[in-house]
């Protein structure tokens, strides 16, 4: 059977993808937080996965609101990214492990997540970046699986309801028919409000509270509805869904391998975490 | 879930993508290169064919961020009217919250500390 080796969540801003266009990783404002990708750089050479089941919330590429399903499946041959408006280089196609799409697809509906299956699936700057920052030469060594939740109109699912998804992807990893070696990400927050006038709102003490309760209390974020979760968070903080998604699929006990917190880029917290499950 | 719950937020609910959907259709079109140069030739023209209302078209044409959410509008949609225009998230922060761009990123550094 498939083994899942290990979860990774970061920040994935389009000032990012701005930053890698103009070579600015060494730049003193985008520094702290590139460098905190070089222990998973080593992470990723020692382990090497085959696959990577990716966590994120499309931003208006591939879904508008004329249908806005709360979760889909990715079960495309491959994924291109494509203009989202505002101009960021676009990144090499990604291969779809389309054999373990199906089998997530299969394990999630029995298990009464009704998810949306997608054949043709465009991906935004939430899956593309977080891809570019762990493989920064974008020549992607691993097939992929993207998992979308949406976060672009209320009602968006709980955190409850998100971390019990996670769950059941990494039952349908563990169960996959396949040797392969899987890693997990999960793409978004930490807090940041792009919208009214509250723009600009960061919670550093939330945001610490949140890395630390994957590890020791993993479920603790579960408590919050959705409301609270953007009072705590901001509009667009509540992306940590993503966070607690990939958390969730490494079962019940996981150790912090690396972790990295820095304010700001753009207008948003960035969070990095490396877990590995713990049998 | 009501709108008002926090301030100085507006909840994207059913309620606003139902009045937002037009204009957030328009915004969401702009995705691509040939109606991004489309509407700079004919913005009215444009705004007409998506079928903005008044309130929506004046928001649009003032380039006003707070009142593009009021009409409807979502972060993630205008964020393609605002690539238009070459401004950033941190300019469209900075104009909520009536500061300069250089104001609105010390207030962000600041919770580093």
């Amino acid at each position: 059977m498939a083994k899942i080796i290990g979860g990774i969540t970061t920040s994935h801003v389009p000032a990012i993808g701005r930053a890698i266009a103009k070579n600015l990783q060494a730049d003193p404002y985008w520094k702290p937080f590139f460098d905190g990708f070089t222990p998973i750089h080593a992470w990723l050479e020692t382990n090497k996965p085959d696959v990577v089941v990716v966590f994120y919330n499309d931003h208006g590429l591939n879904f508008f609101l004329d249908k806005m399903p709360t979760f889909s499946v990715g079960a495309a041959p491959e994924y291109n990214n494509a203009d989202e408006g505002w101009g960021i280089p676009t990144v090499p196609t990604f291969t779809g492990e389309q054999d373990l799409s199906w089998h997530i697809i299969n394990t999630l509906v029995d298990e009464e997540f009704d998810v949306t299956t997608c054949q043709e699936m465009s991906v935004d700057h939430a899956f593309t970046l977080p891809m570019a920052l762990l493989w920064p030469s974008q020549n992607w060594p691993v097939k992929v699986v993207p998992v979308c939740i949406n976060t672009v109109q209320f009602p968006i699912p709980s955190a409850k309801r998100c971390y019990a998804l996670g769950e059941a992807v990494g039952r349908a990893i563990a169960s996959w028919d396949s040797s392969a070696k899987v890693a997990v990400m999960g793409t978004g927050g930490l807090s940041h409000q792009l919208d009214g006038e509250r723009a600009g709102f960061i919670n550093k003490d939330f945001d610490l509270q949140f890395m630390e309760s994957l590890v020791h209390d993993p479920k603790w974020a579960t408590q919050f509805n959705s409301t609270q979760l953007v009072e705590k968070a901001g509009t667009q903080g509540v992306e940590l869904l993503m966070w607690l998604a990939t958390r969730g699929a490494l079962g019940a006990n996981a150790k912090c391998t690396h972790q990295s917190y820095h304010i700001p880029i753009s207008n948003t917290a960035s969070g990095i975490m490396l877990m590995e499950p713990v049998a | 879930m009501g709108t008002q719950d926090i301030p100085g937020t507006v909840m994207f609910d059913g309620e606003q993508a139902k009045k937002g959907y037009a204009l957030n259709k328009m915004c969401y079109s702009f995705n691509d290169a040939a109606c991004r140069a489309a509407f700079l030739a004919d913005e009215e023209g444009y705004m007409k064919k998506f079928n903005l209302n008044e309130q929506q078209a004046a928001a649009i044409r003032a380039k006003n961020v707070l009142q593009l959410i009021a009409a409807g509008g979502n972060a993630y949609y205008l964020a393609k009217f605002a690539g238009i225009f070459g401004l950033d998230m941190q300019d469209i922060g900075a104009q909520q919250t009536g500061m300069t761009k250089d104001e609105f990123k010390a207030k962000l550094a600041a919770y580093a500390r």
